[in-house]
């Protein structure tokens, strides 16, 4: 109310002495006819004051309106508090009340929700500019117009705008290669800066259209082709694109509810996407990552909502890279195991559809966990190579390996093979995030753990993956064994001391995980796992027998035995030898004849005597697991569905 | 704004007026100096005023005024009985003073009054005196002493005490002096009329400093419509006040007290007026006369009302004829002798014209400015001027073939005009700045940023890194071209560095620095080089409204809210010189194009023009009835023009000290000003969305400027400003900020597009 005095020619606004009593009462103080009335003049004063000051301040910046800045300032330079609060551009509407003689300035409640989703995303300020124009030749007006004003996005000219709309009609249209023209302009044009809140505004819409499998795999490619344009910058828009993508693989989707329609493969391709703006944008938005694992370890750990968006939750883990599958997927799991055998337990008619989704879960769950003993095998190998070279035995070299070796630290870059690329991004940017409470578990004890669960339809997946590779070993596969000789020679004496207790062909090649963990291990074991010395002491097979009975007792039946009583798996006696096989598997991986030899002998020990070796049987059969594995040598792309 | 700290204001105020007072005073008699002073402290005053053998005296009679204070009036009697101060005396002292000159009115008055006031004192009953030193404690304090009457009659004197104890009285003698004035014949009655606002307002005054609240507002009521509608703004101030302790700190009531308001009265319309107030004993307003007002009385033909109109409206008056007396040399410095490699520039430069032709030429254009003294200029070395360098000298000699290629304005022959958009500009565009050859332009933001664009096609570059300047090889030819890292070039650069709004802008003359005034109080020098700020200049502490360099460099001058402009230097964190006399804020400062001179602007309605070298106020323009919001100075610097807040231009002869012109046309605030080149056109933008071209030539050629006029300042204006408008040009939707020809005479204009 303030600037509103002071305008009149002659009498000047005033303010009541009825006001300043009230103002007075409302901080507590008693004012006296008299006082309230010589105050009511003095403010009347005081205010005329500013406001006479004030107009040099619009005077001097050129202006005719005087703004409230102006006023501010005047009460600034005199020692005042400047009024906050009405800044705004626009008038102020000043309102009666009705009941009782009350003014005040109108201050409408703003809904956030609604202005956030908005449809006239707010024009930004443009840059300011100069333009020249001829107004007067030789005192004689210029008839041609002045020249538009730049608005401020400048790029929302009409062609933009029509762009826009021929490039939505197009990818939510019907015609599939008009579609994919659409999206290959949007992958590589540079010009679309202006459009993409428009864009991002489109996608966000994903969650309108959750029963049309179709369309929502459209907005996914959208997505992509954005995130992959190379001239956009993203910025914050990130959060809300994730967004989108995680309502797909998360939502209990509309389209779900039909078993016909296959959005695990939505999933699945959302999953993906999501990992790879993750790792390409995933610096734009701090504390992304933290993020998203929360939300999927949020849903996981929700034994409310549908096995589909459990499954979402794996997928997605999955996608995050091993480091999340260990960090969020593995310590949840026995946990969540409990309710999944449930499901998969019950055999009743009604619950089929449940229990197929049940299964798609457990694959999912088996593929995540098949990656996550690859790549930690992975790390700890390239981890105890880099440090084996300065490591003749020598106690500081042990003490230089702990120190690699509990907190996993990523392999060096330029030791990562191809598949490698996305676990190494997982690395730097699970970095970034906080892993305060998260004590790494060593591979042993974790596969022991793992075990425990699938049983043996783990160890089929191990045994099932070399063999993609045939006779030549697949590219990829290549430097890693390549890389792998030198680092066995020294792990090669021991090996051929095993070689008589399995077979000569077993031992030629190290296991990833096995062979190298021979010297370099076991000091990272000792912290883990107490009397890791005891083994260490004996030959290299009984090492790695020994360990698995060792640990196993030592976790296995401590943890997942007391959660889960009535686990069928067979006691160690069961197991060791599936593992020392398995193992034997893998070394065998390099030469085709390690193949034959396990497909004939994996099936045996769990097909005649665990249950669990059911699921592991069934899951080829049970839908599509198999297919990507056969597809992907490597298994980070196992769930990988190429569009 | 500096009502809360108005103890110290008043201090500043205080101090600031006394060098004006001073520095005006070289051309005034001793008396208007004491009596300047006596305003600013009353106790040191009382001794000035009079005759140095007077001294004793004139102590004693402050010791008694200071017993009286104290109402010891015993001690009053016993001291004056001692001294042997006896009535006639003081009487004698009283008519020595009050007969001293013409100019010396108020001094010998201020003397009378304070004997007047011993005789009062000690002839009267007690409690008459001590009623009456009550009173004379407050009048004194608020600079008013009653009781300056010439008949020593102590019951006229008594009742003109009472009489200002009742101020219900205050209506009577106004009207009184109304109807008196509205009587006499039309020749005294404009003049005489001048009268009415001070008395009004210092009527009004006094009856809020006495804390007669409700007689001050019918007081208002009923007088307050009589005045001239030039004083509304002043008006609307006045009636807000109605508490005393509002009185204290206001700053247009200091202006008041520390000024005397001057009006210019012929002899017969005093004398008239004298007459009048003597027989109604109309001491009242008689005291205000004498104290607040300072009465220029002429000899000759009172003035008549538009003559008296054209010239007031400023705060405190019309300026003291004295006081533009003062010998200004306006001509221009001589040009320095450039040679001009004629042979191989010329050559390059044009081959449309014979050479032999073009040489020729070329020395005359040369030669005509080096040739021939101007009488009016000063000497060169007056101000001591930086050095020309090699590359100020090139830039001459661009000048000088720019210039010959220069169009020829004239009523026939406008000027072409480019406007320059300042488009989505929502910080608000406060100044505009272009550099002489035009090549440059700088914006001044109320979001404080500077931002500086290129309006050539050459793009701003900084300098490299000193890293990256070890590098090059400093012996070549090009190593100024070398110096320039290509990879900032970009058509504009922003400066950040201010706190508030920038007010003005300024480019040097060799285009390698920037000036920036801001509300925070800097001024802050940039280089337009690395684009970093070089200084920040402190010193006026509040809004610097306006800055601009000299135009051969170096100096430059600043002005703000403290009511004073500045003289700095650029290598020196002090100002030179500090311009003290305006009763408001400087608004705007230009630089005589012989960079010997000052004018500035102000809030107060009035131009001042400033000496440089001594920092003497030199002249007062008074005539302008809002505050004055841009300057120009005519090339030949003979004429100066001013626009302001009423959308009249006025234009003034330096040399005469007379308004020679008055240009209406506009609607709204002029806030730019610009001469052509040769001085025939004059461009004024306004806040009103036009420009508008004014035959300049015409307007300095038909005043004719004779002796009398020149010496009385009496001039009478032709109203023919229709005459005189050669052009107006609208803008869409944008006021002009900014003018300015370039050296061909293409006139640019710049200023924000105002979308709403």
């Amino acid at each position: 109310h303030q600037s509103s005095t002071g305008r009149e020619e002659r009498r000047f606004a005033e303010v009541p002495r009825e006001s300043i009593k009230l103002m007075a009462e409302s901080t507590g103080v008693e004012l006296s006819e008299e006082v309230a009335a010589l105050l009511a003049e003095d403010v009347c004063y005081r205010l005329r004051e500013a406001t006479q000051n004030s107009s040099q301040f619009m005077r001097h910046a050129k202006r005719r309106k005087l703004s409230v800045e102006d006023f501010n300032r005047a009460l600034r330079w005199s020692n005042t508090e400047t009024v906050c609060g009405y800044g705004a551009q626009d008038a102020l509407p000043f309102r009666p009340l009705k009941e009782g003689e009350l003014f005040f300035v109108e201050d409408r409640e703003i809904n956030l929700v609604e202005l956030a989703l908005a449809t006239n995303i707010p024009k930004g300020c443009a840059e300011t500019m100069v333009r020249v124009h001829v107004s007067y030749l030789d005192g004689k007006g210029n008839l041609e117009p002045q020249g538009t004003v730049p608005t401020a996005v400048q790029s929302l000219s009409e062609d933009l705008l029509k762009y826009y709309q021929q490039i939505t009609r197009a990818i939510l249209g019907e015609d599939p290669h008009l579609m994919k023209v659409a999206l290959i302009d949007l992958q590589s044009n540079s010009k679309i800066a202006a459009l993409l809140p428009y864009f991002v505004y489109v996608i966000s819409g994903v969650k309108s259209v959750s029963h049309d499998l179709d369309q929502l795999n459209r907005l996914l490619h959208m997505v992509k082709s954005l995130v992959q344009n190379p001239y956009l910058y993203l910025g914050s828009y990130v959060r809300s694109l994730v967004s989108s993508v995680m309502y797909c693989i998360l939502e209990p989707l509309a389209a779900s509810i039909n078993p016909l329609n296959d959005h695990w493969t939505l999933r699945d391709y959302a999953a993906l996407l999501l990992s790879h703006i993750f790792w390409t944008h995933g610096d734009l938005v701090s504390g992304l990552y933290h993020q998203i694992l929360l939300s999927l370890q949020k849903v996981l750990s929700d034994p409310v909502r549908p096995l589909c968006s459990h499954y979402g939750a794996v997928v997605g883990l999955h996608a995050l890279g091993w480091k999340a599958v260990e960090r969020v997927l593995y310590p949840h799991l026995p946990a969540y195991w409990a309710n999944l055998q449930a499901v998969l337990d019950d055999y009743s008619v009604s619950n089929a559809q449940v229990k197929a989704d049940g299964h798609k879960v457990y694959g999912a769950i088996l593929v995540a966990v098949e990656r996550l003993l690859k790549m930690k095998a992975l790390s700890l190998t390239l981890a105890a190579e880099g440090s084996s070279a300065g490591l003749p035995g020598t106690t500081t070299g042990a003490v230089g390996f702990r120190e690699n070796s509990p907190g996993l630290s990523p392999p060096p870059e330029p030791l990562s093979e191809p598949p490698l690329g996305i676990a190494s991004h997982l690395q730097a940017g699970g970095a970034g995030c906080q892993w305060e409470e998260w004590t790494p578990v060593s591979l042993p004890a974790m596969y022991c753990e793992l075990y425990s669960f699938f049983g043996d339809s783990l160890a089929v997946r191990f045994s099932t993956d070399p063999p993609l590779g045939g006779a030549p070993p697949p590219g990829p596969c290549q430097p890693l064994e390549g890389r792998k000789e030198p680092a066995s020679s020294a792990p090669n004496l021991e090996n051929t001391r095993k070689m008589p207790q399995l077979t000569a062909s077993m031992n030629i090649s190290p296991r990833q995980d096995g062979s190298p963990r021979m010297e370099p291990q076991p000091p990272s074991l000792a912290a883990t796992v107490p009397g890791r010395s005891l083994s260490r002491s004996s030959s290299s097979s009984s090492v790695s027998r020994s360990r698995s009975s060792s640990s196993r007792p030592g976790r296995s039946t401590s943890q997942s035995r007391d959660i889960f009583p009535k686990s069928r798996f067979p006691l160690p006696q069961a197991g060791p030898p599936a593992f020392s096989f398995i193992i034997g598997g893998r070394q065998m991986g390099r030469r085709c004849l390690g193949r034959r030899f396990q497909t004939s002998f994996t099936p045996t020990p769990p097909l005649t005597t665990l249950p669990p070796r059911a699921y592991a049987h069934k899951l080829p059969v049970i839908g599509r697991v198999s297919k990507p594995v056969r597809r992907w040598t490597c298994s980070h792309y196992s769930l990988h569905l190429p569009l | 704004m500096a009502a809360v700290q108005d103890g110290q204001m008043e201090l500043d105020a205080e101090k600031e007026t006394k060098p004006e007072i001073l520095s005006d005073g070289t051309s005034n008699l001793s008396g208007n100096t004491a009596s300047g002073t006596l305003s600013s402290s009353p106790l040191t005053a009382a001794p000035a005023g009079g005759a140095p053998k007077m001294e004793d005296q004139q102590t004693l009679i402050a010791v008694l005024q200071f017993l009286k204070r104290n109402k010891l009036t015993d001690s009053v009697e016993i001291l004056r009985r001692e001294a042997g101060l006896g009535e006639d005396q003081e009487d004698s002292q009283a008519t020595d003073g009050s007969g001293g000159g013409k100019g010396d009115v108020d001094g010998g008055d201020a003397n009378s009054l304070l004997s007047r006031v011993s005789i009062t004192s000690a002839a009267a009953p007690q409690s008459v005196i001590i009623f009456h030193s009550i009173i004379f404690f407050y009048s004194y304090r608020f600079g008013k002493v009653g009781g300056a009457d010439d008949q020593p009659d102590v019951s006229v004197v008594l009742s003109a005490y009472s009489q200002q104890g009742d101020p219900s009285l205050y209506q009577v003698y106004y009207s009184g002096l109304k109807n008196f004035i509205e009587s006499v014949l039309d020749c005294h009655r404009a003049e005489l009329s001048q009268l009415f606002y001070p008395l009004f307002v210092h009527m009004y005054l006094e009856l809020v400093y006495n804390n007669h609240e409700n007689e001050a507002k019918a007081f208002f009521e009923k007088f307050s419509g009589d005045q001239e509608c030039y004083y509304q703004d002043d008006l609307r101030v006045l009636c807000g006040l109605t508490k005393k302790e509002h009185l204290k700190g206001n700053e247009v009531l200091l202006d008041f007290r520390t000024s005397r308001f001057v009006l210019r009265i012929s002899r017969d319309s005093y004398q008239l007026l004298k007459r009048h107030l003597q027989e109604r004993h109309n001491n009242q307003i008689w005291n205000i006369i004498q104290e607040h007002l300072y009465i220029d009385i002429f000899d000759g033909m009172p003035r008549s009302k538009s003559q008296i109109d054209s010239m007031s409206g400023s705060l405190a008056g019309e300026g003291k004829r004295e006081v533009n007396k003062a010998k200004v040399f306006h001509g221009l410095l001589k040009e320095p002798e450039i040679e001009v490699p004629l042979d191989d520039e010329d050559d390059e430069a044009e081959n449309e014209e014979g050479k032999p032709k073009k040489k020729k030429t070329k020395k005359d254009s040369l030669g005509s400015k080096s040739k021939k003294q101007d009488p009016n200029a000063p000497q060169q070395n007056r101000i001591p001027l930086p050095e020309l360098k090699d590359s100020d000298k090139l830039d001459k000699i661009m000048y000088m073939k720019e210039s010959t290629k220069r169009i020829r304005l004239g009523p026939e022959n406008l000027p072409s005009i480019c406007f320059y958009t300042f488009l989505n500009a929502y910080q608000g565009l406060t100044a505009v700045d272009f550099t002489d050859d035009s090549s440059l332009l700088a914006g001044g933001f109320a979001d404080s940023t500077v931002r500086v664009w290129s309006v050539t096609p050459k793009k701003l570059r900084k300098v490299k890194s000193a890293a990256d300047l070890n590098m090059i090889d400093k012996e070549s030819d090009d190593v100024l071209e070398r110096i320039m890292d290509e990879k900032t070039a970009s058509e504009s650069k922003i400066l950040y560095g201010h706190s508030g709004p920038v007010y003005g802008v300024s480019f040097s003359p060799d285009r390698n620095y920037l000036l920036s005034s801001s509300e925070d109080g800097t001024v802050r020098l940039w280089s337009l080089l690395t684009f970093t700020c070089l200084v920040g200049y402190k010193g006026h502490n509040y809004p610097v409204w306006d800055t601009q360099f000299s135009p051969f460099g170096y100096y430059f001058v600043s002005g703000g809210h403290d009511r004073v402009a500045r003289l700095w230097a650029t290598d020196h964190y002090q100002p030179l010189r500090i311009f003290a006399g305006h009763l408001a804020d400087v608004t705007c400062t230009r630089f005589h194009p012989n960079s010997n001179y000052v004018a500035t602007g102000s809030t107060d309605r009035t131009i001042r023009l400033w000496d440089v070298l001594n920092g003497n106020c030199v002249r007062i323009f008074t005539g302008h009835k809002g505050p004055i919001h841009s300057l120009a100075f005519s090339p030949n610097g003979k004429f100066l023009a001013s626009g302001s807040t009423d959308g009249r231009v006025l234009l003034w002869d330096i040399g005469h000290g007379l308004m020679i012109g008055e240009l209406k046309g506009h609607t709204d605030t002029i806030y730019s000003l610009k001469f052509s080149r040769d001085g025939e056109i004059l461009a004024s933008g306004s806040m009103d969305n036009t420009v508008r071209l004014w035959n300049s030539m015409k307007a300095f050629d038909e005043v004719e400027t004779d002796d009398f006029t020149a010496t009385t300042g009496h001039i009478h204006l032709p109203d023919n400003s229709q005459e005189l408008l050669l052009g107006t040009y609208h803008s869409k939707s944008t006021p002009v900020t900014h003018l300015h020809f370039t050296r061909r005479n293409l006139l640019l204009a710049a200023g924000a597009y105002n979308s709403q």
